[in-house]
């Protein structure tokens, strides 16, 4: 692997991050304040502790998860999607690199970004509510393996689309969604027993869950289930970039 | 000279859809010559160049660049290349010395800040370094896509119609950027449809239609063999036909008798007729013009010929 390419990648795409700070950082972190004013403040009032936690400090992972997932996956889609859309991509193409060095440099930039913005989200909710981390390693692998695998994702839906409207719909539709029934703002435990088995079949219960075990020690299902879930995601994603350039899927005719 | 720098074998491409825009392209460019690929909208130039570049997957056929094939030893063949392409395409954010050093890492060569700015300043760029991309004028950015490609020193340089929507000031700039890099060794591909260019430029030219190459020549010895020659001349009296004496397959009468048409190639002069031979016999003649004026074909008609012939 050839180093300079890699790094001209995430310069490049950091330097983006720079350029657009506001839009990037800031504005994820006012939202995620806005939350915890709503939900930690507001009705977490009302709500009782869940398993001994407080419920503004039950859903710090819960959406640093959020954040993490769609920021992830809209950074690294648009990172790749915008020379595809500008066509500039031809330069990349044209490049002596590898799909690796590719796929470092810009799902590396967007993966970093991310972790930084969960981990200014984390300073941030220490405003709030008092946090404890029961196992940071835990946490830190968490957030970086989510940050990875969702940019992964991100880099795949940003090859797949061909429009704007194309680049938001996941995110939008199947992202958001599968966070906010994933447990990010409740523990599943509180569902009727019939939802509790439909919830099951939603991924990112496992990712929330672990996330959340890895701060209080507790969680919905087991520490196990939720590894294996993420490293499912990791290698599913992995497979279909792999398979993108074997074929070339719409960035080579 | 016989020193390929690049060899295309049995190259077709058959687009998704059926659309087929090569066809047993076989083409050889040599080391440090200026090639011009010349052909209609369309006939596949952008195509050709893109498979060598490794931007479109060829459906058959080989590319060798510099002894390395294009796909088993990519790095090796993509390095020694740099592309110019059609559209103006950047990132509006960036500045123009970002641009230019990030192609230099995407190629894969450490830093070089005098190598950048001495591309920067060979193209009258060097003022604009810290402009954003968006600020520049279109022949800037176009200026700026050129530094972007020489960035990394390639070996061959790839221009996919350089001069498209330029204006003269800047074309004639372009050229001698081009010539520069020619004198340093750089191979030149350029794609164009203005003939002009290449008449100018080109050591060799190629053309193409459908996908298909048509004729692979040296440009003097291309406007020598299908190039033909005219001279006028306005004669002093009418004429209402040739004399005998002169009468032969090349000459003809034009505007009512006052003008009397020579067409000729290099084949006249060989046979020992031509020119001098014509006007030595007008005297003889007595025949009297007060003005002449030769006009040569350009490679422009000589490409509408081909074009059209084919088609």
């Amino acid at each position: 692997m050839n180093l300079y390419p890699v790094r001209a990648i995430y310069m490049a795409e950091m330097a983006r991050t720079r350029r657009t700070l506001l839009q990037s950082i800031v504005s994820p972190v006012i939202s995620t304040s806005l939350y915890f004013v709503v939900f930690g403040a507001a009705i977490g009032s009302r709500i009782s502790e869940i398993d001994g936690v407080s419920y503004g400090a039950f859903i710090v992972p819960g959406l640093i998860m959020l954040m993490l997932l769609t920021q992830s996956v809209s950074n690294a889609s648009f990172g790749i999607f915008f020379p595809k859309f500008s066509g500039s991509i031809y330069e990349i193409l044209s490049a002596p690199i590898s799909y690796l060095e590719i796929v470092v440099g810009y799902v590396g930039a967007a993966a970093s970004k991310s972790i930084l913005l969960g981990l200014i989200i984390l300073a941030t909710s220490s405003l709030f509510v008092p946090l404890e981390i029961a196992h940071p390693i835990w946490m830190l692998t968490f957030l970086v393996l989510t940050a990875v695998t969702f940019s992964l994702l991100g880099f795949i839906i940003g090859i797949w689309a061909d429009g704007f409207d194309k680049l938001q719909l996941v995110p939008l539709l199947v992202i958001t969604p599968l966070t906010f029934l994933g447990g990010s703002f409740y523990s599943i435990d509180m569902l009727p027993p019939f939802w509790q088995t439909v919830t099951l079949a939603n991924p990112v219960v496992y990712l929330v869950s672990g996330f959340r075990w890895s701060f209080y020690g507790i969680s919905d299902v087991s520490l196990g289930a939720s590894v294996a879930m993420i490293l499912l995601f990791l290698i599913a994603s992995l497979a279909t970039i792999a398979w993108i350039f074997r074929t070339g899927y719409r960035l080579k005719p | 000279m016989n020193d390929p720098i690049i060899t295309i074998e049995g190259l077709n491409k058959t687009y998704e859809g059926g659309f087929q825009a090569l066809t047993r392209v076989d083409l050889t460019i040599q080391r440090g010559e200026i090639f011009a690929l010349l052909g209609p909208n369309g006939a596949g130039k952008t195509t050709l160049i893109s498979v060598v570049c490794g931007l479109v997957n060829p459906s058959e056929g080989s590319v060798v660049v510099d002894g390395f094939d294009s796909i088993s030893h990519y790095r090796q063949a993509r390095e020694r290349i740099g592309l110019v392409p059609q559209e103006l395409t950047n990132e509006a954010f960036e500045t123009v010395w970002n641009t230019v050093s990030f192609s230099r890492g995407l190629f894969g060569k450490p830093p070089n800040p005098a190598h950048i700015e001495k591309v920067l300043k060979s193209l009258s760029l060097w003022d604009k370094r810290n402009n954003r991309l968006m600020t520049l004028s279109g022949g800037m950015k176009r200026r700026v896509l050129i530094a972007k490609a020489l960035s990394h020193e390639p070996r061959i340089l790839f221009l996919d119609e350089p001069t498209a929507g330029v204006d003269v000031e800047l074309r004639r700039d372009m050229w001698n950027v081009v010539r520069g890099l020619r004198d340093n060794g750089v191979t030149i591909i350029l794609t164009t449809h203005y003939i002009e260019e290449a008449e100018e430029m080109a050591d060799r030219i190629g053309v193409i239609n459908r996908g298909e190459i048509v004729l692979v020549e040296e440009k003097a010895a291309l406007m020598k063999k299908l190039g033909s020659k005219q001279l006028t001349l306005q004669l002093q009296t009418p004429l209402n036909v040739i004399p005998s004496a002169l009468d032969q397959d090349e000459l003809s009468l034009a505007a009512d008798g006052h003008e009397l048409v020579y067409t000729y190639d290099g084949r006249q002069e060989e046979e020992g007729r031509g020119i001098s031979a014509l006007l030595t016999q007008l005297e003889k003649e007595g025949i009297g013009f007060k003005d002449l004026h030769t006009r040569q074909s350009s490679l422009e008609d000589i490409f509408v010929d081909l074009v059209k012939e084919r088609s």
